[in-house]
């Protein structure tokens, strides 16, 4: 009973970290990006206060949209936010641990992906639908890299579920591994495809002939344009948070502590964030962005790598 | 007054309700065994059974069946077409209620005949053609499985009792897989399916799309895993789950490069007959090792993803007849925008390309998920070879899964947002009456299987009993789909439950945040401003086509299935001529399959033509040699044991 009151409180304090840290993330790897182009760079809370402005905007809609235009950015909004759920943070056996599935959180991602190409196809304009193409095309590639290297975490920790993953990790079991790295790498390179992140596209750009995810969101204004910010800023955390519960799983309460183990996990996962939004702003500074039909060479290597993971597991297994 | 097409349509529509009746009734009380006809072969007499296997199949044709006879009657079928829809319908059913060989095989071949006819009636002699073609390859392929099995028995019950073994099962594999599989589309036998599907009117092309290939997936399972016995090896598994991962993938590729409505989705039933056969794969591969309750996970993902598909399928076609008959063409390149005109069909068409797009929670998530968790399984099968060949296989069904969500969001994205892109399109009218309950049923259905996926498991679980032995069990348990051992969970009701609580509280918050009503204006469009005042609906150039929404995909992999040819002749500066795209796409499987038996019946006809010019004594000497070779074969044919 106890547990699950504190699984329970877990789960909304992790609602409320996550829901308030998502925009301070992107303020991050903006500032440390400018940093390491010897810009000043924006405070970290101007992600927040656009999304206020952004609020108080009426919004405008195209003549020809229709009920999906006003519908999508809350469903992409709240299939992250499931999404994001699922993933721990500082501390495991949240409330809704038992449904965190790796292919369920595959899926609710592929849902805010699939209500993002409907706007885009909605708004009834040229760059719309040429975002949304492009943004499926990529996902045909990323997403059997991602299956591949939830087929190599399930053969290590025997479940597919994101929290018994992180369990086993944490305690050690599995030690180093070089097909965990070249998982990890594939994971990476997936990561960044779908939070439309260098070298894949470019979260600043508004080039027409090269945006992808801008593009999609090109006729979204005032409250719609501010969920799909939020949704945005979400997704890139809950790509860094899912690469950290099953790659750094260390430090993260196990299932029914108390508030101080809370506290430790909470310091620990920041830190480990931090040190992960630097190396991405490093990693996006020093590389440029590539053309998009050599997007399929990079997500394909990430496939082939995530496949050599799963066969090195073969091998060794094979051999114990 | 109700004309003759109207009452067949009406008839099938009845057929199918009394299908899916006795399918619930097979399925919650139990069967029947073989019983014999009054008629049959002189070796013995033809015999009908049920038992929950053919019930489950039963159920997945009642399904596809009842909404397309409704559709058919609502939108009305040339006469001989809506004459051979009651009989189509029944052979489907004879196959699947079959108890020996003999039967099985007169309702396979009377299934092809009358689907041929269909499409023959409907004046389109290519597909036709090609159609027959295939049918006549699959009916042989099957005389032979039926004389494989021969020494064993006709019957069902003769056969299981005395399985065939060696040399006569691997036999028995090639034709069946010859002779159902070509039926099913397995690739490289497919190439007649994306052309004949489309081919035949609406209501027919679903039942084709969503319950013929499943009547070919029921003989492949009923031969491989029921009748061929439990002693078959783990590696019969492997020439479904190679040829499943490459049909996935030809499919959903191909259903992405498509434009016409029908083709893509006649394309995206090629990818899910693939993913149905990787499971069948699975389940042979899980069994041969020993592994049953990986083995009942397989062919639980196979069931239920069959009904799931059958409905989808169903709504998804009987959707894009509603379209052509009210907005006039199946191109999209001609339509857009029609959600305003249509919201019925466009709400339903949504669930149905949500299922197809395996978005959760809708109910091919649910199958899906199956599916790939029996494939994240597949490293517990004790050889690398197997293990190798099923990571390929996830690589394949993943891949699959994404091209078939591209493919049908560009659908809905070209055909229902955005703007009219012709007068004609912004005038269509609603679906009414018959049309909606038509689509308003399979509808129905997907909303019951995308809550209640565990149950259908459960309702499934005599079939899985029936194939894998009594200790196998469906992985589900209430409302939950549950792995063996307890590998993974998904329920989607408490998916469903938690993503309402989030949208509603997503909606409460902004009315609270934000509450200024949204206006309307022209569309930003990155500054090109409003249209002018002669361009009601824009500028139509402005918006994708549905080969330009195909482009990225089709420079990424389009070369892989077709044969792309793309010219671009870009108007010389100043000239007033528009900028043309030219584009040629062609099955390989075309040139690689039909290619070399084209020139096969070439180089025969000459030879034939040579023949008949020989002298008199030629012609003695040909009947001469024909029966010494006869006798010779007799001779060899007595002494063999």
């Amino acid at each position: 009973m106890i547990a699950a009151i504190g699984g329970f409180v877990a789960l909304l304090l992790h609602a409320a970290l996550m829901l308030a840290v998502a925009p301070m993330l992107v303020g991050l790897v903006r500032w440390l990006k400018a940093r390491l182009m010897g810009r000043r760079g924006p405070p970290l809370m101007q992600p927040w206060r656009d999304l206020m402005r952004l609020l108080r905007k009426r919004p405008i809609l195209a003549i020809h949209a229709s009920p999906v235009t006003l519908a999508a950015p809350y469903v992409a909004l709240a299939a992250t936010l499931l999404a994001v759920l699922l993933v721990p943070s500082f501390a495991g056996g949240m409330t809704l641990s038992a449904l965190s599935d790796l292919v369920l959180i595959a899926g609710l991602v592929a849902v805010g992906r699939a209500a993002l190409a409907l706007a885009g196809f909605d708004a009834g304009n040229g760059f719309g639908g040429m975002g949304a193409s492009r943004e499926l095309a990529f996902a045909a590639f990323a997403e059997p890299a991602l299956l591949l290297c939830i087929l190599s975490l399930a053969i290590l920790a025997g479940t597919t579920a994101l929290d018994g993953i992180a369990a086993i990790f944490r305690e050690g079991q599995v030690g180093l591994r070089v097909s965990l790295l070249f998982a990890a790498l594939a994971l990476v390179a997936v990561a960044l495809a779908e939070n439309a992140r260098i070298p894949v596209d470019n979260p600043a750009t508004h080039l027409e002939l090269t945006m992808v995810h801008e593009a999609m969101i090109l006729e979204a204004s005032g409250r719609h344009l501010a969920l799909w910010e939020m949704q945005a800023a979400l997704k890139l955390l809950l790509w860094l948070s899912l690469l950290l519960a099953v790659f750094v799983p260390f430090g993260m309460a196990p299932a029914g502590s108390g508030p101080l183990l809370w506290l430790k996990g909470l310091a620990l996962w920041l830190g480990k964030l931090g040190l992960l939004a630097f190396a991405l702003a490093a990693f996006e500074s020093a590389i440029s962005k590539m053309r998009v039909f050599r997007v399929p060479e990079f997500l394909g290597g990430a496939l082939l790598l995530a496949l050599l993971a799963a066969a090195l597991l073969f091998v060794s297994t094979g051999l114990a | 007054m109700v004309g003759m097409g109207m009452g067949a349509a009406l008839a099938s529509a009845a057929l199918a309700a009394l299908g899916l009746l006795t399918a619930a009734w097979v399925l919650a009380v139990g069967g029947f065994g073989p019983v014999a006809l009054p008629f049959g072969p002189p070796w013995g007499a033809m015999s009908l059974a049920l038992d929950p296997l053919s019930g489950w199949f039963l159920l997945v044709l009642g399904a596809a069946g009842l909404p397309a006879a409704l559709f058919a009657a609502a939108s009305g079928l040339s006469r001989a077409q809506a004459l051979l829809l009651p009989p189509f319908l029944l052979s489907m059913a004879l196959v699947l209620l079959a108890a020996d060989t003999v039967t099985l095989l007169l309702g396979f071949e009377a299934m092809s005949l009358l689907s041929w006819g269909i499409i023959a009636a409907g004046g389109h002699r290519r597909a036709a053609r090609l159609y027959l073609g295939f049918a006549t390859v699959s009916g042989v392929a099957l005389l032979g499985m039926v004389a494989a099995l021969a020494p064993s028995g006709f019957g069902f019950d003769a056969i299981r009792a005395a399985p065939p073994e060696g040399l006569r099962a691997t036999l028995l594999l090639g034709l069946v897989l010859l002779g159902a599989g070509s039926k099913a589309g397995l690739v490289p036998l497919h190439p007649w399916l994306p052309v004949a599907h489309p081919a035949a009117p609406t209501a027919l092309s679903a039942l084709m799309s969503a319950a013929m290939v499943k009547i070919a997936l029921y003989v492949l399972l009923r031969v491989t895993v029921d009748l061929a016995g439990p002693a078959q090896p783990a590696w019969w598994g492997v020439p479904f789950l190679v040829l499943g991962a490459v049909t996935a993938l030809w499919g959903a590729i191909r259903a992405n490069l498509e434009a016409d409505m029908k083709a893509v989705l006649a394309c995206s039933t090629l990818e899910n007959v693939g993913l149905l056969a990787i499971a069948l794969g699975l389940c042979l591969m899980f069994r041969g090792s020993d592994l049953r309750p990986l083995a009942a996970l397989a062919l639980s993902a196979l069931l239920l993803h069959a009904l799931v598909h059958a409905c989808f399928k169903t709504l998804l076609f009987l959707g894009a007849g509603a379209v052509a008959t009210l907005a006039g063409t199946r191109d999209p390149d001609r339509l857009g925008g029609l959600i305003h005109r249509m919201p019925w069909v466009a709400g339903l068409m949504g669930i149905a390309a949500a299922s197809a797009a395996a978005l959760p929670p809708f109910a091919g998530f649910s199958s899906e998920w199956l599916l790939l968790q029996s494939l994240l399984q597949s490293w517990r099968l004790a050889e690398m070879s197997f293990q190798l060949l099923g990571a390929a296989a996830l690589a394949a069904a993943g891949m699959a899964a994404a091209l078939a969500a591209a493919a049908m969001l560009r659908l809905a994205g070209t055909v229902f947002l955005g703007r009219p892109r012709t007068p004609r399109a912004a005038g269509a009218g609603e679906a009414t009456g018959l049309m909606r309950l038509a689509l308003l049923l399979p509808g129905g259905f997907l909303v019951l299987l995308s809550v209640l996926a565990g149950p259908a498991l459960l309702l499934a679980g005599g079939a899985v009993r029936q194939l894998l032995g009594p200790v196998a069990q469906p992985p589900a348990s209430g409302l939950t789909l549950l792995l063996p051992d307890g590998a993974a969970l998904l329920s989607p009701v408490a998916v469903i439950l938690v993503l309402a609580l989030l949208l509603g509280l997503g909606f409460l918050a902004m009315r609270h945040l934000s509450p200024e009503a949204p206006a309307t204006g022209p569309a930003w469009d990155c500054g090109f401003g409003p249209a002018p005042a002669h361009l009601p609906f824009g500028d139509v150039l402005t918006q994708p086509s549905a080969a330009g929404a195909a482009q990225p995909l089709r420079r990424m992999l389009g070369g892989v299935p077709m044969a792309v040819a793309e010219r671009h002749d870009a108007a010389t500066p100043g000239s007033p001529a528009p900028a043309r795209l030219r584009l040629a796409m062609r099955d390989r499987a075309f040139p690689a399959l039909i290619g070399p038996l084209t020139r096969l019946r070439r180089t025969l006809a000459r030879e034939a033509e040579r023949l008949r010019d020989l002298p008199l004594r030629g012609f003695v000497a040909l009947s001469l040699l024909t029966l010494v070779a006869l006798l010779a074969l007799l001779a060899v044919l007595e002494r063999l044991p």
